[in-house]
């Protein structure tokens, strides 16, 4: 469960656990590493994790951020999980694209349809 | 022409040498006032987006790798001048100074699940113009309008 101070939103629906962050700006370190920990902790409790990450709230973030989603995607796979990003906005988009990482995840453009790509 | 710089400038398109402690608030304030200056001077959301970007990326690598092993309170010395055309911002740690050579390059399929090291390589590709001290401590970036509509 989310702590009083969390950053995040988590919902469960479906076998699906839906997480969805607080703040605008994911830029801070050491705020990225409490969001870190607090997903890493969601996908140990879940046996095969399905990780739905919503940004629709999201104007900026960090490279910072960006290596916490690989730790992320690396321990869902280790679970043989499933990870999927959704409602990024286009300019942050943009940053997935240049550094390729568009390519290692599953992104799709609303949260309706990341949950139907669920197996 | 007097060289002193206006008493209360708001928004200054310009700051003097600011000295920034990697404290909570320190680094918001002055993208706070670069944010504003930059929409005092008309520019664009993607115009601010990339500026923000670089200045995060560029204060993140000073505190967290220039300072690494340096005391928590070390601070970092930042200057900012937002003209019509082009921003500017510089950027000096008190770090050993880091060598661009060192950074794999993470978009080649092997390093893609590498954690870090996009920072540098963000920055490149949002300003216009990116430039070290030889002893890699002190970054100038230079943001360019792109266009007038910009």
């Amino acid at each position: 469960m989310p702590s009083a101070d969390s950053r995040l939103r988590v919902r469960k629906q479906d076998a699906v656990v839906q997480v969805e962050f607080i703040d605008r700006n994911i830029l801070d370190e050491a705020n990225i590493q409490l969001i870190s920990d607090e997903i890493s902790r969601i996908i140990d409790q879940e046996a095969t994790p399905k990780l739905l990450i919503s940004f629709a709230n999201v104007d900026h973030l960090s490279s910072a951020a960006l290596g916490a989603l690989i730790t992320i995607n690396n321990k869902v796979r280790n679970k043989n999980g499933q990870l999927r990003l959704a409602s990024i906005d286009p300019q942050i988009y943009e940053v997935f694209v240049i550094t390729r990482l568009n390519k290692l995840f599953q992104i799709h453009e609303t949260a309706e349809e990341a949950l139907k790509s669920f197996a | 022409m007097s060289n002193q710089r206006p008493t209360n400038p708001s928004p200054s398109p310009a700051s003097g040498p600011l000295v920034v402690h990697h404290r909570p608030g320190e680094v918001e304030a002055v993208q706070a006032s670069l944010d504003a200056a930059m929409v005092a001077a008309g520019y664009s959301k993607p115009s601010l987006f990339a500026v923000r970007l670089a200045f995060q990326e560029a204060i993140a690598n000073a505190f967290n790798h220039g300072h690494r092993n340096l005391p928590p309170d070390t601070p970092a010395k930042v200057e900012y001048r937002v003209s019509p055309n082009e921003v500017l911002i510089v950027i000096e740690d008190q770090g050993p100074g880091f060598s661009r050579e060192m950074v794999a390059d993470c978009t080649l399929d092997e390093n893609l699940e590498v954690p870090r090291g996009r920072g540098v390589m963000l920055i490149r590709n949002y300003m216009s113009d990116v430039r070290y001290n030889e002893k890699g401590n002190r970054i100038e970036m230079v943001y360019r309008r792109p266009n007038p509509s910009a």
